[in-house]
């Protein structure tokens, strides 16, 4: 269970978050909607530890992320796994590279172990055969596919989206909607913003609405006019 | 002043795996130095020209001809090779340091590796530091040879003989000058490298801040190059 806590956060002196609540049970896979600059990108940095909050906490099966030394929550941030909305790929690397780059930096499974894990979440991402593929070889889609192939590869235990169906074309969405239910299903937290309700009704067990760094509305049947 | 040598420390901070870090150490060190020999190479053609003519003219028929030699020597080990060295170094590797980590910044990369807990400052910063420190003092030895070698075809162009300008160079150079020279050079190789990942590091914004970034990179370093040359010039040579 992932917990939010009255979490606050001004940038440049503008509130962007304000006293935000919010619960991620085991297993569950939780939307936050909300259009642009509602603060859910920021908010998806502080539950990771990127952005330290300016009060409010957030903890992982009870135990407190702690913002002050980020080192010190090296056990939590490795079970989790994060799909960036540029997908945040690292271009001078091959697909391959990019994916195994988590295990090789962080575990000491042999290459041959770590290039069956990388070929194993590539199938399951519908790429096999991308694995040479250089970055900057790949169209928008596929760089979205492969960050998520790069966030499963160290089975992680939580996953958070930003904005995964933003600019994907209609096959590519059920693509990756296929992937998140396959997630939920085997027991896998899933954390998701987006401004995409239809999207988010398909997948999410709870929406949280947000506008202007509040939690608006929680719900689980949100109806169009409840996001406008 | 703080967050500058805060983040020299934190880079170099103990906690990194060298197994890990090597292959991008390697590679760094391969841009950062094997690169940019052809450069310092031809930077250095003009230094030891330029050097020894300005010697010359300044000297020539004033003092015996191997103090030429000498002047040659001297100056280029203790002050023109580390400087000129640095200088293109900074120009080169400062630059591209700051653009790469900040291109890297505002596409969420450095972002992406603390998602993977992976340490930013030791994946990023501390090859790129280590390599510029370490290629910085070969490049100098390599600015000081070549340099050396043109400064003696310019003295024999002015009329001095091999044998004078070789005396002055190899009887009256100190251990104390080549040494003080590779100080000088570590000292530089450390501030360029840690000037460019700084800027680069912290960008917030878009492209045109990359730019800001890389400008300040390189205006920095060579600040940085200036003001602890006089420091160590100070320390080292003075008597």
């Amino acid at each position: 269970m992932i917990r939010v806590h009255q979490l606050s956060k001004r940038l440049r002196g503008e509130p962007v978050l304000e006293d935000v609540n919010l619960e991620v049970p085991d297993g569950s896979c939780v939307c936050v909607l909300g259009r642009s600059g509602a603060g859910k990108s920021v908010l998806l940095k502080i539950i990771v530890g990127i952005i330290p909050p300016d009060s409010g906490q957030v903890s992982y099966e009870n135990q407190r992320l702690n913002f002050g030394a980020l080192a010190d929550n090296r056990q939590i941030i490795m079970q989790t796994g994060f799909v960036f909305q540029g997908g945040a790929l690292f271009d001078g690397m091959t697909v391959g590279d990019n994916i195994a780059l988590p295990l090789r930096e962080r575990t000491n499974l042999s290459e041959q172990e770590i290039n069956e894990r990388v070929g194993r979440v590539l199938s399951r991402v519908g790429l096999a055969h991308s694995v040479r593929l250089k970055v900057r070889e790949l169209s928008g889609g596929m760089v979205r596919l492969v960050a998520i192939a790069r966030a499963l590869v160290t089975e992680p235990k939580y996953i958070f989206f930003d904005e995964p169906t933003t600019g994907l074309d209609p096959l590519l969405k059920e693509r990756v909607l296929g992937i998140i239910k396959d997630l939920s299903r085997n027991g896998r937290s899933v954390l998701m913003v987006t401004h995409d309700l239809d999207f988010a009704r398909q997948i999410a067990d709870q929406i949280y609405i947000m506008k202007a760094g509040r939690v608006y509305l929680v719900d689980r049947n949100v109806k169009k006019e409840d996001y406008e | 002043m703080v967050k500058f040598i805060w983040f020299l420390l934190r880079s170099l901070s103990p906690g990194w795996n060298i197994r890990r870090t090597m292959p991008r150490f390697s590679e760094q060190l391969y841009y950062n130095g094997v690169r940019a020999v052809p450069i310092v190479v031809f930077a250095s053609v003009f230094v030891g020209l330029t050097t020894a003519l300005q010697t010359g003219y300044q000297l020539m028929g004033i003092v015996p001809n191997y103090f030429i030699g000498m002047g040659v020597g001297r100056m280029l080990l203790i002050e023109l090779g580390p400087v000129f060295a640095a200088f293109i170094v900074a120009s080169r590797s400062a630059s591209a340091m700051s653009a790469e980590l900040g291109s890297m910044r505002i596409s969420e990369q450095i972002d992406a590796l603390e998602t993977m807990a992976i340490d930013p400052y030791h994946f990023l910063c501390l090859p790129r530091i280590v390599a510029t420190t370490i290629s910085l003092p070969i490049l100098v030895a390599v600015m000081e040879v070549v340099a050396s070698l043109t400064g003696l075809m310019a003295a024999q162009a002015l009329g001095i003989s091999r044998e004078a300008f070789m005396y002055g160079l190899t009887h009256f150079v100190e251990v104390r000058d080549f040494i003080g020279g590779m100080v000088k050079a570590v000292v530089f190789g450390l501030l360029i490298g840690t000037s460019g990942c700084y800027y680069g590091f912290y960008v917030e914004g878009g492209a045109q801040d990359v730019g800001k970034a890389t400008t300040r990179a390189v205006v920095l370093s060579a600040i940085l190059i200036l003001v602890s040359d006089f420091v160590m010039a100070a320390l080292i040579f003075s008597r």
